[in-house]
């Protein structure tokens, strides 16, 4: 009990030096920031906004520390075929966007590579066919997240087969066992039933894990973190998508017939209800790809503008006030972590549920002769 | 279009397809190898626990009842020493009341015999006696008489004294 006692100390010790570090870099970046619009633009408009969305927003590089970025390769498909170039020479040394000349001439146009003319404009009709398959920031990360899932699962399974199965997990083992559990006990088999569950297990928890890992390095503000990928609606586009096929592909004949000509109704509110329930098939994995993203976005804007206060009173006595409280909503985001990727996952198991539920029709029949 | 007002909600095509491909992959590759072991070595322990903790119970209620036969087995030897004791000690004091009415009746026996004996002896003794005395008085009584009877008139006397004595009936 002593021992379990010590880890949580030690957890919430470390959470808080983890939260602390967050908001001193992000300070220290927004200080940079800070100083780099003070040369480009006037003293005193710096903007705030601009600021935010900038370290919400994907990019092209990846910050290390000072002036120095990885810049990530640009891959790009147009009407010409594949073309991949360094996104260095997409800026120029003071980080203004200049038109690189390819097969085509590309610019960034606000984070996003375009096809220019000769004059400099966007080029509307070429642009249509350019696919940007760029590395950008939030892809490199969501790789570093692949990998760290890929070595720490791929370890913990390899330890169940060394030291068997009497035997108690150990190490990261035993971190992971718990959360696994939980994904099965308190996800998995209450929404989709004990019987059904094993076969979504695995869905379900690279779903889990995925979501919490990035969750977890969007809070890390400095390399390999930094990226906002679950709070980029990209990300959470894709996850529910996923998830709509899943559970579209998974549904028996049941669900559709509750959702076309809902059984026990009057034929008049059948045919009110279908378009309400084909309606409702969208908005689930809808609902569930704006609420990761924002959450996730909303919790990043939060402590920015709370550091922000710094730069727009210019006085580093608003730190007081201003780094206590990026802590506290730091915190918190720690816990929304977490509960985003639960809630998410939850979610997805309760329309996997209701979606291969054996419903009873002697009720239903019953309740229409009445 | 309305998306374009914030580049926030602008789903980008590079990170969909990107994100889609990492996914899949996590799937698959976790799938064969991370969570299809893992799954199955927690299932495994599971119900070996269920296993053990069964058998468990199961052994208690053995031994439970292992247990009580062992009492009753000791309760029934319990009363089987019991019983022997008591037969034992029936039998001893059996015995023992054999041996002294055995005794008594010898004695009785023997006292019987000896009181016979003593009782023959006495009237032996006795018989010897009297028949000792007769003839020592027929002794002492011819003596007697020879001496008394020396004179002619003594004799006469007594033959009349003896003829007074005894009278015709």
């Amino acid at each position: 009990m002593s021992f379990l006692r010590i880890k949580t100390l030690l957890v919430a010790g470390f959470s808080l030096i983890a939260v602390l570090s967050v908001t001193n870099s992000f300070a220290n970046e927004n200080a940079n920031e800070g100083v780099k619009e003070a040369a480009k633009k006037q003293e005193g408009s710096f903007n705030v906004t601009e600021t935010i969305l900038e370290h919400i927003k994907d990019d092209h590089s990846w910050h290390l520390w000072g002036d120095k970025s990885i810049h990530l390769p640009v891959i790009l498909k147009t009407s010409k075929g594949f073309e991949v170039f360094s996104s260095e020479k997409l800026v120029d040394e003071h980080h203004e966007p200049v038109v690189y000349k390819g097969n085509f001439d590309y610019k960034l146009i606000e984070g996003k590579t375009k096809i220019v003319d000769a004059s400099g404009n966007v080029d509307k009709e070429a642009s249509k066919q350019l696919w940007d398959l760029s590395i950008t920031k939030n892809v490199a990360s969501l790789f570093v997240s692949v990998f760290i899932l890929l070595v720490v699962l791929l370890s913990s399974a390899a330890a169940y087969k060394k030291t068997g199965v009497k035997t108690a997990p150990k190490g990261l083992q035993s971190f992971m066992e718990p959360i696994i559990l939980f994904v099965r006990d308190e996800v998995a088999v209450p929404n989709i039933g004990a019987k059904k569950a094993g076969k979504y297990m695995p869905f379900l928890l690279t779903i889990f894990f995925l979501i919490l890992t990035n969750n977890f390095l969007g809070l890390i503000p400095f390399f390999p973190g930094g990226a906002n990928v679950s709070g980029n609606i990209a990300f959470t586009m894709t996850l529910a998508v996923c998830v709509f096929i899943v559970v579209n592909l998974s549904a028996n004949k049941s669900y559709w017939e509750h959702i076309f000509w809902m059984p026990g109704m009057h034929w008049s509110m059948k045919l009110f209800l279908a378009p309400i329930e084909l309606i409702g098939v969208f908005t689930k994995p809808i609902s569930l790809m704006i609420r990761l993203f924002a959450n996730i976005t909303a919790g990043h804007i939060l402590v920015l503008s709370l550091i922000c206060l710094i730069f727009i009173f210019k006085t580093v006595f608003a730190s007081a006030i201003a780094v206590p409280f990026a802590v506290f909503i730091g915190m918190i985001e720690l816990l929304v972590a977490f509960l985003q990727a639960f809630i998410f996952t939850m979610l997805a198991a309760m329309y996997i549920g209701m979606a291969t539920e054996e419903h009873h029709h002697e009720g239903h029949a019953e309740a229409a002769h009445h | 279009m309305l998306l374009e007002i914030n580049p926030l909600v602008l789903p980008d095509i590079g990170l969909v397809f990107w994100n889609t491909i990492a996914f899949l992959v996590l799937l698959i590759v976790l799938g064969k190898f991370a969570w299809k072991p893992i799954l199955k070595a927690i299932n495994d322990r599971e119900s070996g626990i269920e296993e053990a903790l069964l058998k468990a119970d199961k052994m208690k209620a053995e031994i439970a009842t292992m247990q009580s036969e062992n009492e009753a087995l000791l309760a029934k030897a319990r009363e089987e020493r019991a019983t022997l004791i008591k037969e034992a000690k029936e039998a001893s004091d059996k015995m023992v009341a054999e041996a002294k009415e055995k005794a008594k009746l010898e004695y009785d026996k023997i006292l019987t015999d000896a009181q016979l004996a003593i009782t023959q002896q006495k009237n032996a003794a006795l018989t010897e006696v009297k028949n000792q005395v007769g003839t020592l008085v027929i002794e002492v009584a011819e003596k007697v008489l020879r001496k008394e009877l020396s004179n002619k008139a003594d004799q006469e006397s007594y033959i009349k004294q003896l003829a007074d004595g005894v009278k015709l009936n």
